[in-house]
């Protein structure tokens, strides 16, 4: 709340994102307040980067993504978008180093204060769930200046909230409050904007506290279900479950209810 | 200027002054109290005392601007009214309305988005909406239910009756009646008072109030688990733990 009292000349050079880590989960977060973390190229690099890191860590069981209190992040870096020719954007890479994320196994949270719109909206949409500070706001306000979402935005919100309310959010340019994204299905959670990060820590322990292995097959069930027809989403979905009944720790979790212990996960 | 501001002492005072129109709302009074509301949020603002200059508090929309201006009464809430009233609301400090005279339309709707109420005994409150074919805005349907409840809310509103501040003080509407030079002291005094509590727990029991209108009890109990949480980490938690458990030894 209170305003620095003198502004610092020239910033040393920071980190684009920070990543931190409390047992089994690791929360990263972008590191550029001042611009309202616009996603730069570096920013994205340094994202995609991170999260593939703690990806490929077994011991990693959730990934928490973040921002600071103004903004999840405030869009794409319009100032390098606006340099940018479309050839060199094509060919770039810039958009389709963000299916890196889809392929990420690890459940992960996007823990969204402030701004959250156009390629922010999009990245938190990317994740598995969002919970969302009461001072959240989510919009893609692209078409205002003349281009569209284009990381998933026409996509994934239309998938979350409907046609009707994305068409309302993705053509009036309007932006939707904490509550009303949770109404519309768009937010798991909203919670005191003092509490958000202790929450979205809160719920990723709990989410990984539980079978990593089953966690993972859930959620691709998830995400490949949505995708496909019901009959093949159920298929895929019974195939998962067998899967995860051949590991020992289906074993070791269903012995551990029957003997009223808590189950110890070997991963395998 | 149409709007005084005064800061002192961790209170912000606000006085709507344009008397010889009754303090009605102008655009320009709307931008000066809107980047009055933006100061309040400042950490040095602790509270914040409304009052209106002269014999009104204030009288609603000013009708020669209405006149004059092309603006249309959708437009001017969407624009003006509403902001503020959201801002009033959204403050995380105490707001004490000083009523030193009579509210009229959407006056009525500012006094009630304040948390407290000293009403002059010359104080009185006028819905006006309903005798011009208007409907009640600014927020007075909406607090004039929650403060009322609907019985008491409907007839007032549309019957477009004078509540004088005796009857006010009865309906719960203002919570203190005070003599006329009295007013604005007692309104200072409940300011202060507010505003000397430690740490955030006013702002934020505030929030929690807002809250309750709208959720239900399962909500609200997370709200009040993530505030209470959040509210014993300030230090002033433990300075005024240490305080009364000194005086209670």
């Amino acid at each position: 709340m209170s305003a620095a009292p003198y502004r610092v000349p020239e910033a040393p050079p920071q980190p684009a994102v920070l990543t931190t880590r409390e047992g089994m989960v690791v929360t990263v977060t972008m590191n550029r307040p001042r611009q309202l973390n616009a996603l730069s190229d570096e920013l994205m690099t340094a994202l995609v980067a991170a999260i593939a890191e703690a990806d490929a860590d077994r011991d990693v069981r959730c990934i928490v993504l973040t921002g600071c209190e103004r903004a999840f992040a405030a869009g794409a870096d319009i100032k390098q978008m606006e340099a940018t020719t479309a050839i060199e954007f094509a060919f770039s890479d810039r958009v389709e180093q963000w299916d890196a994320l889809r392929g990420v196994a690890t459940p992960l949270i996007a823990a969204v204060s402030g701004h959250c719109l156009g390629g922010g909206c999009e990245l938190a949409m990317t994740c598995d769930l969002i919970v969302a500070s009461e001072t959240a706001s989510f919009g893609q306000p692209e078409t205002g200046v003349g281009i569209i979402p284009g990381a998933g935005g026409t996509q994934r919100l239309v998938r979350a909230i409907g046609k009707a309310k994305a068409m309302d959010v993705i053509l009036t340019g309007r932006t939707l409050s904490a509550h009303e994204a949770e109404q519309a299905g768009l937010v798991a959670r909203v919670v005191a904007r003092e509490a958000l990060q202790a929450e979205a820590q809160a719920m990723a322990q709990a989410i990984a506290a539980r079978a990593p292995i089953a966690q993972r097959l859930a959620r691709e069930a998830a995400d490949r279900g949505a995708d496909m027809g019901l009959a093949d989403g159920l298929a895929f979905e019974r195939k998962a479950l067998y899967l995860a009944f051949a590991s020992d720790d289906a074993r070791e979790g269903l012995t551990a209810f029957t003997e009223s212990r808590r189950p110890q996960w070997s991963w395998t | 200027m149409v709007l005084d501001v005064k800061h002192e002492d961790g209170l912000l005072e606000l006085t709507l002054s344009r008397p010889e129109a009754l303090n009605a709302f102008t655009v320009e009074l709307h931008g000066e109290l809107a980047a009055a509301l933006r100061l309040a949020r400042r950490a040095d603002v602790r509270a914040v005392v409304l009052t209106g200059a002269g014999r009104a508090f204030c009288a609603g929309q000013d009708l020669e601007e209405t006149r004059t201006q092309g603006t249309s009464p959708g437009e001017r809430l969407q624009r003006f009214y509403n902001p503020n009233v959201r801002a009033l609301r959204a403050l995380e400090k105490p707001v004490v309305a000083a009523v030193n005279g009579v509210a009229a339309g959407a006056g009525v709707g500012l006094a009630l988005a304040c948390d407290v109420r000293v009403a002059s005994e010359k104080a009185s409150f006028v819905p006006a909406f309903v005798a011009i074919g208007l409907v009640p805005d600014a927020g007075t349907s909406w607090f004039a239910t929650q403060t009322l409840g609907y019985a008491r809310a409907f007839e007032w509103l549309t019957s477009n009756r004078k509540l004088r501040a005796a009857e006010a003080l009865e309906w719960g509407l203002v919570h203190e009646v005070a003599e006329p030079e009295r007013t604005l002291e007692r309104a200072r005094e409940r300011a202060a008072l507010l505003a000397a509590a430690p740490g955030g727990g006013v702002g934020m029991t505030k929030r929690l109030l807002a809250h309750a209108a709208d959720g239900g009890l399962e909500r609200q109990l997370e709200l009040e688990r993530q505030l209470q949480q959040a509210a014993s980490e300030d230090p002033a938690y433990a300075t005024a733990v240490a305080s009364f458990l000194a005086k209670a030894g």
